[in-house]
């Protein structure tokens, strides 16, 4: 007879990168996690900071270059998900416009809040938003051009300190 | 699949307890449902949103988000995880006799 494993009661999320697809994983594991009854925070660091910054927060965009599996997208355009798309074809100007639209559009019929709507449902969920002290130093950022529920500015060693008994997840 | 017996009647629930024909639902199996869940009085306004859900389900066939029940004014997110604590979205599904919500947000 195997035990059964003990179920994981708490996550902490890193977010270090800031395009659309780097933001979105953590938000969608952390409300996730309220979801199943699980305490959760997300801690927003370097450029991940992007998507707490009431300027920018809204117009995340993705990366088009240096992806080699940018075909994935490719159905979103009725064409084959083998179809490769150069990472040349990226750099032209407009593409990561309209591959970034073009997922916000795919989002929103898959009932998928934008990111100021994300952080507002997972805090309304209970979850906490946490900002990296350093980041907002290296950024000359202050806690004013935050999102209003960004509940605290962290050092790393705060965050381990909140993140006590957590299972802590890198995205 | 198994049969259980929730306010006095017989009735079939999946693995995880949720009922596998949403029409044989009732209020007092919601009740029976709640006190099992730790929800202990439901109150009206736990039915708006029960009643809310199982109107949609009819209607197009899956429970809605929590974003959605927002969205339309039927619950606040925030009070929606505290009406049903520990698994708002499951545990209210559970509740109003619908199957496990498939949805991740």
């Amino acid at each position: 007879m195997s035990e059964q494993p003990e179920p994981i009661k708490k996550v902490s999320l890193i977010v270090s990168k800031g395009s659309l697809v780097d933001v979105y994983p953590a938000l969608v594991m952390g409300n996730g996690a309220r979801m199943e009854g699980m305490e959760a925070s997300i801690f927003f660091t370097f450029f991940g900071l992007g998507a707490l910054i009431k300027k920018t927060q809204d117009s995340l965009k993705v990366a088009t270059v240096g992806n080699p599996a940018m075909n994935m997208a490719m159905p979103m355009l009725k064409m084959p998900i083998t179809m490769p798309f150069p990472t040349i074809m990226g750099a032209i100007p407009g593409v990561s416009n309209f591959a970034t639209w073009m997922m916000k559009n795919e989002m929103e019929n898959l009932d998928i809040p934008t990111v100021p709507e994300f952080l507002e449902m997972f805090t309304d969920a209970g979850g906490e938003v946490f900002a990296c002290k350093l980041a907002m130093d290296m950024f000359k950022l202050t806690k004013d051009d935050l999102d209003d529920r960004v509940s605290s500015v962290l050092t790393v060693g705060e965050f381990y300190e909140k993140s006590a008994g957590a299972s802590i997840i890198f995205t | 699949m198994s049969t259980k017996d929730l306010a006095g009647l017989s009735v079939e629930v999946d693995g995880e307890g949720y009922l596998s024909d949403h029409t044989v639902w009732n209020r007092d199996i919601a009740l029976a449902i709640a006190a099992e869940e730790g929800i202990d009085p439901l109150t009206d306004r736990h039915f708006d949103v029960i009643d809310f859900m199982r109107k949609e389900f009819e209607e197009k066939g899956a429970a809605p988000s929590i974003r959605r029940l927002n969205k339309l004014n039927v619950v606040p997110t925030k009070e929606l995880y505290q009406l049903f604590p520990g698994g708002p979205a499951k545990k209210a599904a559970k509740i109003a006799g619908l199957g496990k919500p498939q949805g991740c947000i």
